[in-house]
């Protein structure tokens, strides 16, 4: 997937990959990073 | 200084079906969509599959988690034959129970219930449940009639027929909203069957406790102090612990490991002697993947409260040593990956104590039932916590990467505890653990408990915190 130039909303799980995690690598593919959280789904 | 151990632990599941409709997901999607209560209704269990269904029979400790683990899925499929309401160190009470102990916690009079249910209420707390069983009164029928009917509070079912209402105390302050006040309630009575538990099954007379640490997820309190509020002495109140004060640690799921980990200091300190940890479930969660079951067709199994209570005292040879000098805790900085977590709680107190990984016999994390999760596309939690755990033991060179399957058999265990956020962040296996220690089976378990600091949006961090226990001084050969 072509991240760059992209908005993103990143949402994590802490069960998972996490929210800032998930910003970083977004961010390292170029995209604009507009939401970034964590949530719990358990 | 005498050396904490953790001497009794206490599990309860109360069945709740007709609570269900009131959690905070089929609250909000029965609102929007009224036709998904009879299909909700439609896929909750009867008390008697609740009671054979094995995870259940785990959590009260009629079955260890090896027995589970040898149990084929779905476990809905395979009930556990003559099961017993009675567990090994816990019990299960069915609907009627529960709502009896909300009424005989209710200092103010929120609750009102009919007469059928007032007697059924009682009939099933005799011989479970030891104080104020004098406060389960009914309500009489026309009053009860023009409660319902002025709408100031929430009608109760029991078995799908209105039974009971729940008076809203302040029309202007969300925080003593009716179902606010619910919640609590229902928090409070099932913590306030664990601590009669596991006292008497301890055989401690309630007076003999001096201090008491509430570790539920509830938030008690008005307007004014949001959450600020504590249930400890209040639940210590229904008890007799007459001797006791308390207060709340609040932590989300990681809150009973802290609870106790700041117990047994308080134990190894000489400040108190007998200090009881407690939990009452969460209503909250009730019905939470409730569309995910009905979209898999399965049963609505998020139809339990949860509660649970642990004595910590000092060791006397009975119960299980918890190891200060082998805690794990989260630091800030110490980032938010699951190496990293697992890293700042497993990792590093094995090494400050020269161990290796393969050194604990068991490791509890997060026992979620997987049964409930994997419908929603959570998978399986436990699984994926201790396949994280065996990938570190690979890169420490401890175990060969075609052993991970084997390290996570030998050294993890199927979940088996209901979702209700701190009730499986590791100490469902405590009681398990000490009674494998009595068999000789077990040297020793860490206890592994995350938190989601990020859902109150005041941070992106989480927590998580750790213990080792080991056999009291006395089993140890």
């Amino acid at each position: 997937m072509e991240l760059k130039g992209k908005q993103v909303v990143a949402i994590g799980e802490r069960e998972g990959v996490n929210g800032p995690s998930l910003k970083l690598l977004a961010e390292s593919a170029g995209a604009s990073v507009v939401f970034s959280v964590t949530q719990c789904f358990v | 200084m005498p050396d904490p151990a953790i001497l009794a632990s206490h599990y309860i599941l109360a069945h709740g079906p007709d609570f269900v409709r009131y959690g905070s997901k089929p609250t909000r999607e029965i609102e929007s969509s009224p036709e998904l209560l009879d299909q909700l209704t439609a896929a909750l269990r009867p008390w008697e599959e609740v009671l054979a269904y094995p995870p259940n029979q785990t959590f009260i400790g009629n079955l260890t988690p090896d027995d589970l683990a040898a149990i084929p899925r779905p476990w809905t499929e395979h009930p556990v034959a003559g099961a017993s309401a009675q567990g090994r160190f816990g019990r299960m009470i069915p609907q009627a129970a529960l709502y009896g102990l909300m009424k005989l916690s209710d200092e103010f009079d929120l609750i009102a219930i009919d007469a059928a249910l007032a007697a059924e209420a009682r009939s099933a707390l005799e011989g479970v449940f030891p104080h104020r069983l004098d406060r389960i009164v009914a309500t009489p029928a026309g009053e009860l009639d023009a409660l319902i009917a002025a709408g100031s509070g929430m009608p109760l079912y029991h078995h799908g027929r209105t039974a009971g209402f729940l008076k809203a105390v302040h029309e202007q302050d969300a925080s003593l909203d009716a179902h606010v006040l619910f919640e609590n309630l229902a928090c409070k009575a099932t913590a306030v069957l664990a601590v009669a538990g596991v006292l008497a099954g301890r055989g401690l007379d309630p007076a003999a406790v001096d201090w008491l640490l509430n570790t539920g997820e509830e938030a008690v309190g008005d307007r004014y102090q949001r959450g600020g509020g504590s249930l400890s002495k209040a639940v210590g109140e229904v008890v007799g612990c007459i001797n006791a004060t308390g207060y709340d640690i609040k932590a989300f799921c990681s809150a009973p490991v802290h609870g106790l980990i700041t117990a047994a200091a308080m134990v190894a300190a000489g400040l108190h002697e007998y200090v009881v940890v407690l939990g009452g479930g969460s209503q909250a969660k009730m019905g939470m993947k409730f569309r995910a079951h009905l979209r898999n067709g399965v049963p609505v199994m998020e139809d339990c409260l949860a509660g649970m209570a642990f004595i910590v005292g000092p060791d006397d040879g009975t119960g299980m040593r918890l190891r200060l000098d082998l805690t794990g805790r989260h630091p800030i900085g110490a980032g938010s990956s699951a190496q990293a977590i697992y890293q700042a709680l497993v990792i590093d107190p094995l090494d400050r104590a020269g161990l290796k990984m393969t050194d604990i016999g068991r490791y509890a994390v997060e026992m979620h039932n997987p049964e409930i999760t994997e419908p929603g596309d959570s998978g399986d939690v436990p699984r994926t916590n201790y396949r994280t755990l065996a990938a570190m033991a690979v890169f420490r060179g401890e175990i060969a990467r075609d052993q991970m399957e084997e390290f996570t058999t030998r050294h993890g265990m199927p979940g088996f505890a209901p979702t209700q956020g701190h009730i499986p962040a590791g100490v469902p296996y405590l009681g398990h653990a000490q009674a494998a220690m009595h068999r000789g089976e077990l040297q020793n378990a860490m206890i592994v408990a995350k938190g989601s600091l990020f859902l109150g949006r005041m941070t992106q961090l989480v927590d998580g915190v750790s213990f080792v226990v080991e056999p009291g001084s006395k089993t140890t050969s």
